[in-house]
């Protein structure tokens, strides 16, 4: 992206919903800004709650290896010492050698059995520990992240980035291990078999050390590029199948397939190029492991054949260094799939780094009892201005006070800050200065559950979640009995329409014949919020798609739900009024009048004229 | 110790592998030469002990210097040959395996964009995307490796089991003992590890629904301060895909233990019978070497069988979950267009009726014998109580569900007798839910029209949907919006969608609720400008309140399924008591309502 490294261009006059992108914006990047370090931080603090079993998994695999790199050692034996033996009639040391080698079997199978299990409860309880935190911090992440970070690149973290972690743990440590123990074992037993032999097959690991440096560095650039190539795909994916009805009536199938066809093939071309990389590596580790081996043979049959060395020994050296070399391409499996992991865990660091902009108060405070009967509370705006993070005032500094039990129309033209000020009560954000207070206190000091008792927001995408109609509407309240439920339903007027469906509440809305309409999501949108029983309603736009019959009817039931509750009804159509207290007029950020409705009707104002359209409109 | 793993692989396995041929068979002689150079490769591996016999009986023993230098020499040579030939193998396969994964994908990308709407009804989104993503890169590794390496260990142990019976049978046939244990061993554990497989890979299907519903449904979460309870609920889904991977982990461990341990105790009684025969003179030592080198050396390939095995058996799960969606039918283009037409102008709905393919049999159909005639540039509202079906008859016209009896035309031509590109370039829509894609301003509206459109029709476009706000934005109509651009509001979506209806001036328009989330004083500019563009055109469009009414010519009202009045507003009014309920709210009729 081109981003110009003048200031950021000044967005005063952007409109409300425009607000969050600016060129340059570090969202652009499918890596967010991470601290240095930030992913050795996060996978030690993975690993830190399970030291003693990570510490166990492998001592399991330090008696494996062991036992498996006994064999050769047995091999010499019995060809240096138990074969003279047997022909000198001594059968003891034949035995042992059958003995110890039956051991080693069964030890090596026995211990491969354990460490496999171990291993893979720690990095199950890794991969669910990580799954839980990336889950977990996006759901603490404030709606003014979530409207950046497009779905589709927070599901790739959660999918295919956790996916590659898995892989690293599965295949990847176990190598690792494998390899440095074989390393370090067949090294030590080279070493003591015979130095010189010993000392060639060291030296070899200088070559083979720069070969993996010079690997890691290229493959750590493929693996990145692979790792946001696929991320790129996985949002068209999404997005596509998410807007299948608009795909298909304006005939995108083609163009999409074209799109398609070039994020795919990035991918490929990057995906083949970190095989090829790989191929290279495994040639080269390959060349100087083959290398090595002739030349040991070379110096030790002479020295052989000049009776320095026993054939025994040579014979074990050689079994040895077919094993010493085996494990490097498997090391060049675990690079593969750490440089990929690597490129995955950074990007989720990237993520689980990012601070909540709306973070829950580390000492909440409770909120007082309410002060009469009713369940409302008073709000106070007090000396509260917004801004989006990326510069340009949405709202400027404004007071005011809604009292325990008003309800309040809120009205003007879109992008006027109507929803704006609704998101700060509901705390979606946070205000860039000043505070907003319930019954006296800082929203900010609120834990959620509290919060959330205090006030609650219907929102005109009515999105439904997999589940049956009651679940849905149980939201609201996860442990209203089925009558609360039931209750709501009615009180809204959605219980009608949920009898009617196959199998009324529990009606799976994803299964057969749980098409739900748009109105009729909006009604248990707001059984979900009656079932709430806040203090304070907020209501943006949501009855949009409603017909006027079911418009009256939720205005019906909210004249007696909203009774002594303090509401904020954000709506288009002016209807909403009849059952408002109170009438502000928005625009451009700003409260422009403020009064009762037959008031402001009577005046010569916005919203009069404003009154005067939509009566028209009613014809 | 050795096993050929063919036997052992579940025969259904094995088929539904075969399914990815077609796949594969573009690059087949690539896969196929890779496959030859890697069996050449390990065989060239195991000819290494060969020469080390040859020289610990000849040269060593002799003390022929000159032989050792030359046996060295061919192991030097062998060994750059095995090396060449492995990276040989890797190159070979690289590109075009990510290329098979590739044309999978977009395979399926493409058949998802065809499949009828109602099958992306009843599939969670999160499902697909697994199936594009983590099951492809399954096979893409599965072809890379276990395919090859099973037949390549195959024949790389049946070649070493060879070499050990012709170097001594006796040993060798010692050496051979596990292989009918190890080979029942394989066939229960795939058998098991089969389901196991599934299952995990639907759990992390499930679980990326979840995860997709969390983010998409964020406000509502945010707004219940219910992300506890979702977070619980996703813990209980990954919890349980953890038991599932630990049960995969068992019965991996179990298979592994076995392949290790029967071999090595055939390796151990093979080394013990040697060394007698050594001893008794039977045996030369410079065999035994070789003999034991050999059977190490296949250690790796019988060893790996177990998770080549496991591999192949995700790769077949994979492969399922992959064929599930390419199996089913796409929408069909119907017969040739040769229906006369019936000289019957405009938008013409004859006897249809509509029930979803997965309703309930016995349950009443959703629309039922609509017979409704919109004449050629006659506007008609629709009208409707809230889920009276007023979605899923507009749905029926651009073809996005199809009609289960009755037919519509379109100035005389029955929709399913055309082409469904070209019904819908006829037809444009405007949903209910916006939806704009990735894209700049421009490129989403443009989108209605045919590829002539250009800047004077966008810019009438938007003239007409009120969108003068797009000028405002950072880059004008260049400006990304959607997913990967900027977030719109409501409102402005639903211009932005509007604009895209009609910038292509179609022939017939069918708008759904198409100013609900406009405020009045935009609501009154966007009609009158509407008013101009519906003049020339057939348009059906859903209303709810009387001012998107009144952009008609007349309205049909909608009513248990059944289309129980048409006429003006006023007429209907005046003499239709249901409509003057839904129109003005007043005077109800249900007293439960």
């Amino acid at each position: 992206m081109t981003a110009p490294t003048t200031s950021s261009p000044t967005t005063d006059d952007a409109p409300d919903d425009l607000g969050p992108r600016a060129a340059g914006d570090p969202f652009d990047h499918d890596v967010l800004p991470t601290p240095p370090g930030a992913t050795g931080t996060l996978l030690r603090s993975l690993l830190a709650p399970m030291k003693a079993r990570v510490a166990l998994t492998t001592l399991l695999l330090l008696l494996q290896q062991a036992a498996v790199q006994a064999g050769p050692l047995l091999v010499a034996y019995a060809i240096d010492r138990a074969v003279p033996a047997f022909r000198a009639d001594d059968h003891g040391p034949l035995i042992a050698v059958g003995a110890g080698y039956l051991l080693c079997a069964l030890l090596s199978g026995g211990l491969q059995y354990a460490f496999l299990i171990a291993a893979a409860r720690v990095n199950q309880d890794v991969l669910l520990d990580l799954r839980g935190r990336i889950f977990r911090h996006a759901q603490a992440l404030s709606v003014d992240f979530h409207e950046r970070y497009t779905s589709g690149r927070l599901i790739s973290r959660s999918t295919t980035d956790v996916e590659s972690l898995r892989e690293l743990l599965e295949e990847g440590l176990q190598e690792l291990v494998t390899v440095i123990l074989s390393f370090l074992y067949i090294s030590a037993m080279l070493l003591w078999l015979d130095l010189g032999l010993g000392a060639v097959a060291v030296a070899s690991f200088v070559p083979l050390y720069l070969l993996v440096r010079t690997y890691r560095r290229r493959a750590a650039r493929v693996y990145t590029a692979r790792s946001t190539a696929i991320a790129a795909v996985i949002v068209k994916f999404v997005e596509t199948m998410n807007g299948i009805r608009p795909v298909r009536a304006f005939r995108r199938e083609a163009a999409n397939d074209a799109d398609f066809r070039v994020l795919n093939r990035r991918h490929e071309r990057t995906n083949g190029d970190a095989l090829i990389e790989m191929a290279r590596y495994v040639v080269g580790s390959r060349l100087v492991a083959n290398t090595a081996v002739a030349a040991i043979v070379l110096w030790g049959a002479h020295r052989v054949s000049d009776g320095s060395l026993e054939l025994g020994v040579l014979a074990a050296a050689v079994l040895y260094l077919r094993r010493l070399y085996d494990p490097i391409d498997r090391l060049g499996m675990f690079l593969n799939s750490y440089q990929s992991a690597a490129a995955s865990l950074e990007k989720i660091a990237g993520l689980l780094a990012q601070t909540p902009s709306v973070p829950e108060p580390s000492v909440p405070r409770e909120l007082p009892a309410p002060p009469g009967e009713l369940p409302g509370r008073e709000v106070v705006f007090d000396g509260v201005a917004f801004g989006y993070r990326t510069g340009g005032e949405v709202l400027p500094r404004f007071d005011l006070t809604l009292p325990a039990g008003q309800t309040v129309a809120v009205v003007g033209s879109t992008g006027a800050g109507k929803s704006t000020l609704a998101k700060l009560l509901a705390r979606f954000y946070d205000p860039t200065r000043g505070r907003v207070l319930l019954d006296g206190v800082d929203l900010r000091e609120l834990a959620v559950p509290e919060l959330r008792r205090g006030v609650v927001m219907v929102t005109q995408e009515a999105f439904l979640f997999s589940g049956t109609v009651a679940e849905n509407i149980a939201i609201g309240r996860p442990d209203a009995s089925r009558e609360e439920i039931e209750r709501a339903a009615k009180a809204i007027g959605a219980h009608e329409f949920i009898s009617a469906l196959p199998d009324g509440y529990d009606t799976d809305v994803r299964k057969r014949g749980g098409r739900i309409s748009a109105g009729q999501r909006q009604l248990v949108a707001f059984a979900r919020a009656l079932l709430a029983d806040p203090a304070v309603l907020i209501l943006d736009e949501a009855t949009s798609s409603l017909d006027v019959p079911g418009e009256r009817a939720v205005q019906s039931a909210m004249a007696t739900v909203l009774k002594g509750r303090t509401a904020v009804v954000i709506a288009h159509r002016l209807s909403t009024v009849e059952i408002a207290d109170r009438v502000l007029v928005m625009e451009h950020g700003r409260i422009v009048e403020d009064g009762g409705p037959a008031e402001l009707i009577a005046g010569t104002g916005r919203f009069a004229d404003l009154h005067r359209a939509w009566r028209d409109s009613l014809a | 110790m050795a096993t050929t793993p063919e036997p052992t692989k579940d025969r259904s396995a094995v088929r539904t592998l075969l399914r990815l041929w077609p796949y594969v068979r573009p690059v087949r002689t690539r896969l196929f030469t890779a496959a030859f150079v890697a069996v050449v490769a390990s065989c060239t591996g195991l000819v290494i002990p060969l020469v080390l016999k040859w020289m610990v009986d000849g040269p060593v023993a002799d003390g022929d210097t000159a032989g050792i230098w030359l046996g060295a020499l061919y192991l030097l040579l062998l060994g750059f040959a095995e090396a060449g030939l492995f990276g040989l193998r890797r190159w070979l396969v690289a590109r075009p395996l990510s290329n098979v994964e590739a044309e999978m994908r977009a395979d399926l990308y493409r058949r998802l964009q065809r499949l009828p709407v109602a099958f992306h009804d009843r599939w969670a989104s999160g499902q697909l995307l697994s199936r594009g993503t983590t099951d492809l890169m399954l096979l893409r590794m599965f072809l890379a490796f276990p395919l090859t390496f099973l037949l390549v260990n195959s024949v790389t142990i049946l070649v070493g089991v060879i070499i050990m019976l012709l170097q001594d049978w006796t040993l060798g046939l010692v050496i051979l003992g596990p292989a009918l244990p190890v080979m029942v061993m394989c066939v229960i554990f795939e058998r098991r590890y089969a389901v196991v497989a599934r299952r995990a890979q639907d759990q992390v299907g499930d679980l990326t629904t979840v995860v997709e519903e969390s983010v998409l449904g964020i406000r509502i979460i945010k707004g219940f301060g219910r992300h506890r309870s979702q977070a619980r609920a996703f813990r209980d889904l990954s919890a349980g895909l953890r038991g599932t991977e630990l049960r995969k982990a068992r019965l991996l461990a179990t298979i592994w233990a076995v392949i290790v341990t029967l071999p090595e105790v055939a390796i151990g009684a093979a080394l013990v019978l040697g060394s007698v025969q050594v001893a008794d003179g039977e045996l030369s030592a410079g065999t035994l070497v070789a003999f034991l080198s050999t059977a190490l050396a296949l250690r790796w390939p019988v060893d790996s069988i177990g998770f080549l095995l496991a591999m192949s058996q995700e790769a077949a799960t994979a492969t399922e979950r992959y064929f599930e969606v390419m199996d089913e039918r796409p929408e069909e283009e119907s017969g040739s267009g040769t229906e006369p037409a019936t000289g019957d102008g405009g938008l013409r709905f004859d006897g249809v009726v509509f029930r979803y393919p997965d309703a309930e049999p016995g349950s009443p159909p959703t629309l039922d014998r609509i017979d409704l005639h919109i004449r050629p540039g006659e506007s008609m509202a629709l009208v409707g109580a809230t889920g009276s079906g007023k979605t899923t008859l507009t749905a029926l016209v651009p073809r996005l569900h199809e009609t289960t009896a009755g037919r519509i035309t379109l100035d005389g031509e029955d929709i399913t007798a055309m082409p469904r590109a070209e019904l819908r370039a006829k037809v444009a829509v405007a949903f209910e839910e916006p939806t704009l894609f990735s894209a700049s301003v421009g490129e989403n509206v443009l989108m209605g029209a045919d590829g002539s459109a250009g800047a004077a029709e966008l810019e009438r476009a938007l003239g007409v949907a009120q969108a003068a706000f797009v000028h405002q934005l950072p880059q004008g109509t260049a400006t990304q919006v959607g997913e990967q651009g900027l977030s719109l509001s409501g409102g402005q979506r639903q211009r932005l969608a509007l604009a895209r209806a009609v910038v292509g001036t179609p022939r017939f328009l069918v708008l759904d609720d198409p100013l609900s989330a406009l405020d009045v004083h935009t609501e009154a500019a966007v009609e009158a400008a509407l008013r101009q563009v519906l003049a020339g055109t057939t348009a059906l469009i859903v209303a709810h309140r009387p001012s998107t009414v009144l952009l008609a010519d007349r309205v049909a009202l909608l009513s248990g399924g059944r289309i129980t009045a048409v006429g003006t507003h006023q007429e209907l009014l005046r003499g239709n008591a249901e409509y003057a309920h839904l129109m003005s709210g007043t005077g109800r009729q249900e007293d439960d309502r």
